[in-house]
């Protein structure tokens, strides 16, 4: 089991307030992630829910018991974090044994569960090395299985991929997914990668200074953005936020249209443009667009057999059914 | 850089600097080799070098006239006694602040120094006073007491920049897996320290070992230390120079080889940090 | 960043260090204070529990109008002052030397740091028998090998002979502290003024010293506050006879040889006063290194 809810928490540093009163449940099973920039609040958030920071105010309920004033020890969620914070004069096996041991099981059943975590993450062959002979992933792993034995409420992973390369990140990815897909057990994920939060999440809680932007599947953000702010955030490369005139004309104050969703033309169209720089990605081809119509430079998703070469005159139109709008304050109108 | 120059410059160099490092070692040779002649030959003129019947009488004759070797348990037991128990105190200090860190752990890091500042002779009165009044004139355990004291604040500083070093998210997860402040500190944080926490024991050792205030004034026979017993070579005894040097090789070689070990920490050390 | 219950671990935690810290200072310090205003000789009778006369600011007065007074001050200025300049002269030419590519480099880097760790009654003891002695020591024989009239060390030159032990002992320390700084100067910067055709000498002096300002400057506080101290030498060596009366000795001197500790005690004051003038330099750089 493991439901988190969060009811009016609050956090402030002295005068600063980091996070205003805040209200968001996690429901058992489901794969929850914190998304926004950095600074946004939402390791601070991570680490109310871990009980590493006190919250300023408000409750926080795990599985309905009142957790607020609980030390982390006590409060069933294992942690894995940034830097894997693995002990470093420790075997891979100590390691993953430490939680229990301080939770005072008995030797078998530590055994029992270490060699069941190892076999689970493909660590059966490290298991008497030292954290500083691993690679990047390997330790990841460790620090996964050290939270997996303590058979936890839920997992909380503050932003676990951001120091390993590329290729590796997309690997780890993979894994935890399928981990969440074969245990059930509540995952709450930190990451200002929004390409993450989109394809891990079941739920993406996008925040920004402190509070809650939306909440909601990856796809109704990407579909209807509650605001300008996730709008942006959300879909990669970002969706173009239009001001001006031709946002009067659909009734808004802003527009926005995603790359994917503008059609580009040589011949005819509603925006006239000039290509500037071109980016190809083989499959795609990205094209960043100077209209006349507004002063930032609109990009353009095409398919990657287009070719268009620099200062070209095109035509770009965007596609009705995929048009936002925002109002003055940055909020959706339907 | 492959210059031509180069090499020349290193034969220079190299000789120059041996020459320089000869010359300040050279008090210490000259009394290693003196403490294995006979007097006679101590103080012959010319000075003998090396041609002399060396000889360990010296060092015989020292231990059984003057009791060294209880000497040198007390100076053991003091600057241990002081250095560990000054650790014991300090680790939990130091967690705090290089954990826990306040808007106050600034200053009462500065205000641990300053005490460090107090010249001795300022309290010799009061110390020496309070002493006698609780029985602890020329007693190891006084001598304990006073040099942990006075060498706490080097400890706690020198702790408290190993620590710092330790991230502290290592920390948060083993309070996450369950690890009481006890744990933390026991199977965590001290076996990650342990390099710092020797250097540390080394230096502050070293420094309790050479102590030459506190040592000369509050004791007399029971609890001197070696830098006492030397001292009573002041004189007469002092004009039998081969004896004086078994003595003095026998009070500073063990530190000395500590001391070497311990150079890279010295610095970090004895400047609070502020030369990295 | 921490919860609560971790703050007040952490005030637990120091309370120890900081109480036992505080006490060390406050209890004694209280006291010379106290005793600093009253007429206190041990040996003639005055004893805490017969009430001490308080004298006001008698002993003040008295400690600077004695007629060793000023000489101490003079004798601990030249004491310090020479020192200082030669540990870091010294020591920054050491330290530049020890920087030079060489042979043995680790061996050589362990003969000059040898003195620091000799203990202070042993240095002084060896120097002034083995080495200042008129008629045996070394420098007698190599004064009389190039025929001049030995030199009577301790007494016709006590503070230059003290200066020179005393430099021996801490010439490492400044070496030490010198060369870990001059290795963290960034080698480009002087392969740049190489190239812009500075001189070896301009190079030293536009470059290696401006970077050394800093540990210079933290060599000569933390220096001049164990020399301030400088004890065991004196006691070892001269006693505090022929000019090498320092203000410490002087104190000592009052408060254990004649016992009169009301004079002393103000004695005491005055040097805890001159430390901290010095100290509250050194922690402003120390402080301003925490920050960092």
């Amino acid at each position: 089991m493991g439901r988190i809810v969060l009811d009016q928490v609050s956090k402030s540093f002295g005068e600063v307030e980091v996070i205003p009163p805040l209200d968001l449940t996690i429901e058992d099973g489901e794969f929850t992630v914190f998304v926004g920039p950095s600074g946004c609040g939402k390791s601070t958030l991570l680490r109310l829910i871990a009980g590493l920071e006190d919250s300023s105010g408000g409750h926080i309920r795990i599985d309905g018991a009142d957790a607020t004033n609980v030390p982390p020890a006590k409060r069933g969620l294992a942690m894995v974090f940034q830097s894997y914070a693995l002990y470093p004069h420790m075997s891979v096996r100590k390691n993953i044994a430490f939680p229990l041991r301080m939770a005072k099981l008995d030797q078998v059943e530590i055994d029992r569960r270490v060699d069941g975590a190892a076999a689970v993450l493909n660590l059966g062959d490290y298991l008497d090395r030292r954290p500083g002979q691993l690679s990047g992933g390997q330790r990841q792993r460790v620090a996964i299985g050290r939270a997996i034995v303590r058979e936890p409420a839920a997992f909380l992973f503050d932003e676990p991929l951001s120091n390993l390369d590329a290729a590796l990140r997309v690997g780890m990815r993979l894994e935890i997914s399928e981990l969440h897909k074969r245990l059930q057990t509540t995952m709450v994920y930190v990451t200002h990668d929004q390409v993450e939060a989109m394809t891990m999440a079941d739920k993406i809680v996008v925040l920004h200074a402190g509070r809650v932007e939306q909440v909601g599947s990856p796809l109704e953000l990407y579909r209807a953005p509650r605001n300008t702010f996730v709008a942006g955030f959300i879909g990669s490369p970002k969706m173009n936020l239009l001001e001006g005139p031709e946002a009067a004309k659909h009734n808004a104050r802003t527009i926005g249209t995603r790359p994917e969703h503008i059609a580009i033309s040589e011949t005819d169209g509603e925006w006239a443009g000039t290509v500037g720089v071109s980016e190809h990605l083989g499959s795609d081809t990205f094209f960043h667009v100077k209209c006349d119509a507004f002063p930032e430079p609109l990009t353009v998703r095409a398919s990657g057999e287009m070719t268009v070469g620099y200062g070209a005159k095109v035509f770009l139109t965007p596609d009705p059914a995929h048009l936002h709008r925002f109002d003055e304050q940055g909020l959706r109108l339907e | 850089m492959a210059r031509a120059a180069t090499s020349q410059r290193k034969v220079l160099n190299t000789a120059l600097a041996w020459a320089v490092g000869f010359l300040i070692f050279f008090p210490i040779l000259w009394t290693i080799l003196t403490s294995f002649k006979t007097e006679a030959q101590a103080i012959a003129s010319p000075p003998i070098f090396l041609n002399f019947d060396w000889t360990l009488e010296n060092y015989a004759v020292v231990q059984e006239r003057s009791n060294y070797m209880r000497f040198l348990w007390n100076s053991i037991i003091i600057a241990g006694g002081s250095t560990i128990l000054g650790t014991i105190i300090a680790i939990p200090a130091a967690w705090s602040m290089a954990f826990v860190p306040s808007k106050r752990t600034k200053d009462i890091l500065l205000w641990m120094l300053s005490t460090k500042m107090l010249p001795a002779v300022g309290v010799l009165y009061p110390i020496y006073l309070l002493f006698i009044k609780m029985g602890l004139l020329d007693s190891r355990a006084g001598l304990v007491i006073v040099l942990m004291l006075i060498n706490l604040p080097i400890i706690v500083w020198m702790l408290y920049t190993y620590f710092r070093e330790i991230p502290g998210e290592i920390l948060e997860a083993a309070r996450m897996d369950g690890a009481t402040l006890k744990d933390e500190i026991l199977y965590v944080l001290t076996p990650m320290a342990i390099p710092g926490i020797a250097s540390t024991l080394l230096l502050n050792f070293i420094l309790a070992w050479n102590e030459a205030f506190w040592t000369l004034n509050l004791t007399a026979a029971n609890a001197a230390p070696l830098t006492a017993f030397i001292a009573s070579y002041s004189s007469p005894e002092g004009l039998f120079y081969a004896k004086l040097s078994a003595a003095s090789t026998m009070a500073i070689a063990p530190i000395l080889i500590l001391g070497w070990f311990s150079q890279k920490q010295l610095v970090r050390g004895l400047t609070f940090g502020a030369v990295k | 960043m921490a919860t609560q219950h971790s703050r007040s671990a952490a005030r637990l935690m120091m309370a120890p260090a900081v109480i036992l810290l505080l006490g060390w200072m406050l209890v004694p310090l209280t006291m010379t204070l106290f005793f600093s205003f009253k007429k206190y000789l041990p040996l003639r009778g005055d004893s805490m529990a017969n009430g001490l006369e308080w004298v006001g600011f008698d002993n003040y007065v008295r400690f600077v109008s004695s007629s060793s007074f000023w000489p101490s001050i003079q004798a601990t200025l030249i004491i310090v002052g020479g020192v200082l300049a030669i540990t870091i002269v010294l020591g920054v030419l050491l330290a530049i030397l020890l920087d030079q590519p060489m042979w043995g480099q680790g061996i050589v880097r362990i003969l000059v740091i040898a003195p620091f760790f000799v203990m202070p009654t042993v240095s002084a003891l060896v120097w002034k028998n083995m080495f200042m002695d008129p008629v045996n020591g070394l420098l007698a024989h190599l004064w009389r090998a190039f025929g001049a009239e030995p030199v009577q060390w301790l007494s016709q030159a006590s503070l230059p002979s003290l200066i020179m032990i005393v430099s021996w002992q801490w010439l490492p320390f400044a070496t030490l502290i010198l060369l870990t700084a001059i290795q963290s100067l960034d080698s480009e910067q002087l392969e740049a003024a190489e190239m812009d055709g500075a001189p070896v000498l301009k190079r030293f002096w536009f470059i290696v010293l401006p970077h050394l300002s800093r540990a210079i400057t933290i060599v000569i506080l933390i220096q001049t506050i164990f020399l301030l101290a400088l004890f065991a030498e004196i006691f070892v060596t001269t006693g505090g006879a022929f000019g090498t009366k320092t203000l410490s000795y002087l104190i000592f001197q009052r408060v254990l040889e004649s016992q009169n500790v009301g004079l002393g005690s103000a004695g005491g004051v005055y040097a805890i006063i001159l430390a901290n003038i010095v100290a509250i330099f050194l922690m402003r750089i120390v402080g301003k290194n925490l920050d960092a």
